[in-house]
């Protein structure tokens, strides 16, 4: 049983008598420990994919399996706990608060989740240790380069140990070479076992990847495989 | 494929109360991240919890002022009864009417076993002369020597006169400090206290030996002041102008006190022997002009009022109904009387402190509303600058109650901060008021009334707080996210 398990998802949203779908009928399989990317245009529908496979959003048509649970139909309170207990976010923007310093950025997910404070400080700086920033973590977001506030965020989507970390655009707002180290993190990160999805336009930072999903119109257009672990399920399209 | 529904396990439930020192410390540190918004938030707050607590504190004062008036002009057991007109169908008759006389007290102490206590008074115009000045008291006035206790007077040097100073008509009698102060001089005047009891008293011309004087009554208030004022002196080498001050401090002294100082007791006898009995000395007393007619040589025994104390407060409407009744009879049925209790007063007070409460509740209560409106307004602002942190928040896993409870929580610690502030502050405008607005009755701050102020002040904050934090909570995460 894959880790993720999309079957016909759709997202369609209405605009007076115009009905757009975002989505369109996707269907999709992530493997434990895999590195995927999910590439296409801005528009395509990746977003909104990314959304829904991060439980921010529901489909409007399709199931959803994540590790075993059945989250198409899920209340907003127990997706907040998904997201919280299973799923880390890295953004474009590293969306750290600006009012708390580095480590206290990073125990946010456990406070929401319980954690004792002496836990969450010592998990916390564990982490930061992960992402090599210890030695920022009484910094600010503000005094810290944007490649340190992107490790930062990376590892505030570590800390409570999720079964996927879903990264947008994460190197979209970094210099080539910040970002390439970055993407070496992932890619360090993958190979200790982390299921890893890379959403970007960018084939270049795609091309790191293992296996990569364009979209195009809301729909999977091309599907690159070099593990071969697409193939595994019956029900889905051959690769073009 | 598994149909495993999504259920939370008791491991994934939420500790919210372990959560909650935190938002309030995130709250604390959004507050101190805007420190002068927050201060002008708050001080709405703060007048609100600060003028409730004062307003509170000046009604308490005027209360307790008033009581103590009431207990010294002899508490609510006490009914007086006063001559009155004849009510109309009975103007006919007032060729007939008596009067109350010295018959009636006799019959209510025979008749009336609801009255405890009976105390006639017999008034005097009176003039007092001595020591070259001369003073006219607001109350001169023949009595027994129980009105000493009826009306709650405390001798403080020499004796009252008793009941062979009344029998014999002895020319005797027991002033009150003012007519001392008057025609010898206060003490805060001269710089030592004047006791003049055994001098000689001309009342209307007519010598008297004063042979005793009542304490000095006074608010405690007054007291505290004339005890503060007098070690300041002590320690003060310019004693005159401290004098001079605690003078002019009397001066405005609570009026029910000043009059009860204002008294001078005489024999009933003596007054009704030497004034009213058409005797030489009523004559010269008002002589010269011989204009006045007296009336008649028999003299004129009316009590220009009786005093009765009864025994309870709770049988104050059977023992009225027995006082009418004997007097009725005395009186051959011409109702030429009338009561007054002292209820009707205490009544007043009563509504008077209501009113004052209500009306100064309402104001205190429509600035806290303000203040709470302040508070709301500054959350919808604060919430609009954190939609992407709210965001943030909710992507890392904060369920919309987290949001909910983080954002009432910071309005309430607005609001608990502010009634905090507002309580100090009330201290110092109590302070203030007394001392820019002096009255008699210093206000009283109370417990409960701090509590009250503060609770309210919790209850504006959570009530300020809902909408904004229900605003808050519903946000939408993915266009949080993308808010700029």
């Amino acid at each position: 049983m894959a880790l993720v398990e999309l079957r016909n998802v759709s997202k369609i949203y209405r605009l007076g008598e115009e009905e757009i779908r975002a989505l369109d009928d996707v269907t999709l399989d992530i493997e434990q420990g895999e590195l995927i990317s999910i590439i296409g245009p801005s528009g395509s529908g990746k977003s909104t994919l990314m959304h829904i496979l991060g439980c921010l959003d529901s489909p409007t048509k399709g199931t959803i399996q994540l590790d075993g649970v059945m989250i198409h139909d899920a209340s907003s309170r127990q997706l907040a706990t998904i997201r919280n207990r299973k799923i880390g976010f890295v953004f474009q923007f590293f969306n750290l608060l600006p009012k708390l310093n580095v480590v206290q950025n990073v125990e946010l997910p456990m406070i929401y989740s319980g954690v004792s404070g002496r836990e969450r400080r010592a998990r916390a700086m564990e982490a930061l240790q992960m992402v090599d920033l210890a030695n920022r973590a009484k910094h600010r977001p503000s005094q810290l380069s944007g490649g340190q506030q992107q490790r930062a965020a990376i590892a505030r989507a570590l800390v409570n140990n999720p079964r996927i970390v879903f990264a947008d655009e994460p190197t979209g707002n970094l210099d080539s070479h910040t970002g390439e180290a970055i993407l070496q993190l992932f890619r360090k990160l993958s190979q200790e076992g982390r299921t890893i999805v890379l959403v970007t336009h960018d084939p270049e930072i795609a091309a790191v990847t293992p296996r990569r999903i364009e979209i195009r119109d809301g729909k999977i257009a091309v599907k690159v495989d070099s593990t071969l672990a697409g193939l595994k399920n019956p029900g889905e399209p051959v690769p073009a | 494929m598994s149909e495993a529904r999504f259920k939370p396990s008791p491991e994934l439930l939420r500790h919210s109360s372990a959560q909650l020192g935190i938002t309030v410390l995130a709250g604390m540190r959004e507050i101190w991240a805007h420190k002068f918004r927050s201060l002008l938030t708050m001080l709405g707050i703060i007048l609100g919890v600060s003028s409730l607590v004062a307003m509170s504190a000046l009604v308490s004062g005027m209360e307790k002022g008033a009581k103590e008036a009431l207990v010294a002009i002899g508490g609510l057991e006490k009914v007086r009864i006063e001559p009155q007109g004849l009510p109309i169908e009975q103007r006919h008759l007032s060729d007939q009417a008596v009067g109350i006389t010295i018959n009636d007290v006799a019959a209510l102490e025979r008749s009336a076993p609801l009255v405890t206590r009976l105390s006639p008074e017999m008034r005097l115009s009176a003039t007092m002369t001595a020591n070259g000045k001369s003073f006219r008291p607001w109350n001169c006035v023949g009595v027994w020597p129980a009105a000493l206790e009826m009306n709650e007077h405390v001798i403080e040097h020499g004796r009252m006169f008793n009941e062979i100073d009344d029998e014999l008509a002895r020319s005797v009698c027991v002033i009150g400090t003012a007519t001392r102060d008057e025609l010898w001089g206060a003490p805060e005047k001269v710089g030592h206290e004047i006791i003049p009891v055994g001098e000689t008293l001309y009342i209307n011309g007519v010598p008297f030996t004063i042979i005793g004087m009542f304490e000095h009554y006074e608010s405690e208030r007054e007291r505290k002041e004339r005890l503060l004022a007098s070690t300041q002196t002590e320690t003060n080498q310019v004693q005159g102008v401290a004098r001079r001050q605690n003078w002019g401090g009397k001066r405005r002294s609570n009026f029910v006190f000043y009059l009860k100082n204002a008294t001078v007791y005489l024999p009933l006898n003596t007054v009704w022997m030497k004034f009213r009995s058409g005797a030489s000395q009523f004559a010269i007393a008002y002589g010269g002009g011989g204009t006045r007619t007296i009336s008649g040589t028999t003299g004129d025994p009316r009590l220009s009022g009786l005093e009765v104390k009864i025994a309870t407060v709770d049988l104050l409407p059977e023992a009225l109904q027995q006082i009418r009744n004997v007097l009725m009879h005395t009186h051959k049925r011409i109702e030429d009387f009338s009561f007054r209790t002292q209820e009707d007063w205490a009544d007043q007070i009563n509504t008077f402190i209501h009113n004052a409460r209500l009306s100064g509740g309402l104001i205190a209560g429509i600035s806290l509303l303000v203040g709470g409106i302040g508070i709301m307004n500054i959350m919808l602002a604060s919430i609009s600058e954190r939609v992407r942190e709210i965001g943030i928040r909710k992507s890392v896993g904060a369920a919309t109650t987290d949001i909910f409870i983080q954002i009432l929580v910071e309005s309430v610690v607005i609001a608990i901060l502010g009634g905090m502030t507002g309580l100090a502050t009330s201290f110092a405008l109590v302070h203030l008021i007394s001392t820019f607005a002096p009255t008699d009755n210093a206000p009283i701050i109370q417990v409960t009334a701090l509590a009250i102020a503060f609770g309210f002040s919790v209850l504006v904050g959570i009530l300020a707080g809902i909408f904004p934090a229900f605003k808050a909570a519903r946000l939408n995460p993915i266009q949080a996210l993308r808010y700029e």
